[in-house]
Formats: C-alpha cells, structure tokens, sequence
C-alpha cells in the first residue's frame, strides 16, 4: 500500500499524467495491490486513448475556409485591442469589483486630494506596487499569523474593512483558479488604512490582493507588472480603486491569475 | 498577441465541436457560431487572458443553448447520429464506435469535462475556468462521466469482448 491514503482524485489525476513522479509512483504501488482500482484506471485509459483514436483525425481535416477567414479578422481585432487595452475600457464596464463600490458618497472627499497624481502613483508616498511587494512579503510567510481575520469570518473581515476604508470592499473569491481566501488585514497607506486580502492553493502557494482606495481619480491604468525581489506584482487602477496582486510566482503565471482576477471583479 | 491565435485554435475547436455534436457539418456551424459569437463579445476579450479558455468556454455555452432549445428544421444535435471519423481496423473500429455511442448518451455537463479533460488535455484548473464551475465540480463531473462511461460499455460490450468468460 501506499504511505498515503489514495483519493478518487488521486487516479484521475493518475490517468491525466498530473501527478509529480513521486506521486506517481506512490498510486501504481497503490494499483498494483488493489485491482478494482487498477479495473478503473485500465478502463479510463482506455477512454482517453479511444477518444483520440475517434476525434483526432479531425485535426487533420482541411479548414473550411469560411472559418479561416472569420479567425484572421478576429485575430486583426484582438491585436489592434491589445495594443490600446486601457483605461477606457475598465471605465465603461461597470464598475468594478468583487471590492466594489456600492456609493461613493463617502468616498469622493476623501479621495480629491490625490487627483494631480499620476494615475499609477498612490496619492503620495509608496507606490501602490511597491507597497504590495512589501506587504506580501511581510505576512505572507506568516505561518501562525497570516491575516487578522480568517475566512471562517468573511463577514465580520468584510465589515470591518469596508468601514475602515469607508468604502465596501469584499474579496473576489478565486476558488475556481484553486486559491481560498485565507482572510485579510488592515494596512497603513500613505495617508490611510489599505486592506490586503490572502490566498492560499492546494501547494500552500500564497496569494495577496492589496486594495487601496488612495488612488488619483486621473482615470484607469492597464495593467502593469512590477518585479520587487522575489514577489512578482501586477497593478491596475479601476475607478476609484488601485488594485495590486502579488505572489512568489512567475510573471506568466502570475499575468494569467491577474487577468482572472480582473475579469472576477469586472463580471460581479 | 501573436495575430495567429485564434486561427491557430481552428483544428481543437473543430475536434472539440466534432465530440460535442458528432454531426460534421453540424460541428463546423457550432465552430462558426462560436467565432461569430467572439466577434461580437470581443470587448470582453482581456489581454493576457487565456484565448483557449475564452472560446471553449463560448462553444460550451452555445451548445448548452443548443441542447437545450432543439433546432425545429435541423437534425437534433448529439446522440444517435455520431459520424465516426476514424481510420481503424474492424473490431476496433466496432469498439470506437460503442464509445462514441456511450459519450453521446452522457450527460452534457460530464461529456463535456470529459472531452476537455481527456481529449484536449486541459489542466483541470484551466477547465474550472473555461466553463466557470469551482474546480471541485470539475472532479466530481468526471468522475461521474467517466464512471458512468465505464458502465456503459461494460453493459453493452461488444463483439470483441463477448468472447471474454465472464
């Protein structure tokens, strides 16, 4: 038998070829002594293999031309709007954010002295990226205290920031890209309170979200990447909202989680 | 972003569509809707995004549509009516078409993980994404689809495997 316990995951995982080696070999020790699992995984293997054997001789196949051409005018698309993917954009979907603006009543007063600022810059101070890299830094590795509030009190966490922020924010929840919310904390910013939200995946690979309202209303910033040491970060400012995500990953993982990010925030 | 992209996606997004509906000229409209869909949707393209994930994501949802309010003109897509595009032998071509049949039988939302998982290779995070379910839904779909798969063809073995004693 195998040193640990072997889940239904574990052979689909098996079957996939997604598994490290060690694992690997931990689950073929584990299929050697059982058979009705060794049944399943033969059978599954079988599917994969029969599904390419079916499909993909599709591959192969001329393309259609009416298809070709609807992609290249695509692609013509995509490319010119990569290369002005802006602020305008951000602006005109609605606003923004699983840490989303309800009112900004409250807010508007507060935020006018930032607004000569460089829409990149924070109001004054840090900017927003750096202050990120240092704060992920800071408590992520935090093995006994990584948050203030656990996610097994989202809503106190949530209450408590949106009132010290004095603007409703909430983290996006980012299950579906394998991180949980491990919780949050206030932090000092230029010239207030900013909230960091931590992630966690299955690895213990973490994740911090800083939002930080000290941002100049000079409008929307595309994305940007920042690498401080270690901790790769990718910010952007979204209406009254400066958003940075850092981890300890590399830029192109990172760029992919980001634009998750965004997109979770842009679709809530 | 290389001007390729999405061209270069054409040959899966044709198999993909070619396992969803079986029918090829009915997969090539699902592909063509599907372009015809970005276009339209291409504001809501992020650059850095996964492009993949993006138009799997719209064909899956188009042939949720599709399954769900059948065409009154056309041929109903799925099920019986799989083409078998496959060059094989006798008895294993006997034994690819009991899986086509059975994969046609599954439940949408299984076939569906499970043509993402085992045929395109997709990393199941990257699935979670693309047809926005929690990863956790992802195993537990294709752990149904592929035991039910199982049970299927075990149910109705074909001539190859009658002469298996059981």
């Amino acid at each position: 038998m195998s040193k640990h316990m072997v889940t239904d995951d574990d052979l689909h995982a098996y079957v996939d070829a997604r598994l490290p080696p060690a694992r690997r070999a931990e689950i073929e020790a584990h299929l050697a002594a059982d058979s009705e699992a060794a049944t399943r995984v033969r059978a599954y293997q079988a599917h994969r293999q029969g599904l390419h054997d079916l499909f993909d001789p599709v591959l192969d196949e001329p393309i259609p031309a009416s298809l070709r051409e609807l992609a290249a005018e695509i692609d013509t698309r995509l490319e010119a709007r990569g290369t002005r993917f802006v602020a305008r954009r951000l602006l005109r979907s609605r606003i923004a954010a699983g840490v989303l603006i309800a009112s900004f009543g409250g807010a508007l007063g507060w935020l006018a002295h930032g607004i000569h600022r460089p829409a990149e810059t924070l109001a004054a101070g840090t900017s927003l990226h750096r202050q990120a890299a240092v704060a992920h830094a800071v408590f992520s590795p935090d093995v006994r205290r990584p948050v203030e509030i656990g996610a097994d009190h989202e809503d106190q966490l949530v209450t408590w920031l949106s009132k010290r922020l004095g603007v409703p924010v909430r983290p996006p929840k980012l299950a579906a890209l394998g991180y949980g919310l491990i919780g949050g904390r206030l932090l000092p910013g230029n010239s207030g309170p900013v909230a960091q939200f931590m992630y966690q995946d299955a690895a213990g690979r973490r994740l911090t979200l800083l939002v930080s309202t000290e941002v100049a209303t000079g409008g929307d910033t595309a994305f940007r990447f920042a690498q401080e040491g270690p901790v790769s970060v990718f910010y952007w400012i979204d209406g009254k909202f400066g958003y940075a995500l850092s981890a300890g990953i590399p830029r192109d993982e990172l760029a992919r989680v980001a634009a998750d990010v965004y997109g979770h925030l842009e679709n809530r | 972003m290389d001007s390729r992209a999405i061209i270069d996606q054409l040959p899966r997004l044709r198999r993909y569509a070619r396992a969803l509906v079986g029918d090829r000229a009915a997969a090539d409209d699902l592909v063509q809707d599907t372009l015809e869909r970005a276009w339209s949707r291409i504001g809501q393209w992020r650059p850095g995004g996964d492009l993949r994930a993006w138009l799997f994501g719209i064909m899956h949802n188009l042939h949720i549509d599709q399954v769900r309010r059948p065409s009154l003109d056309g041929p109903s897509s799925g099920a019986e009516e799989i083409e078998v595009p496959i060059r094989a032998t006798q008895p294993e071509r006997m034994e690819l078409e009991d899986l086509a049949a059975a994969l046609a039988r599954l439940p949408q939302e299984q076939s569906a993980v499970l043509l993402l998982v085992a045929l395109d290779e997709m990393r199941y995070e990257d699935i979670a994404q693309t047809l926005n379910i929690p990863i956790g839904t992802v195993m537990s779909r294709l752990a149904r689809g592929r035991e039910r798969l199982r049970r299927m063809l075990d149910e109705h073995p074909n001539p190859s495997n009658l002469r298996v004693v059981r």
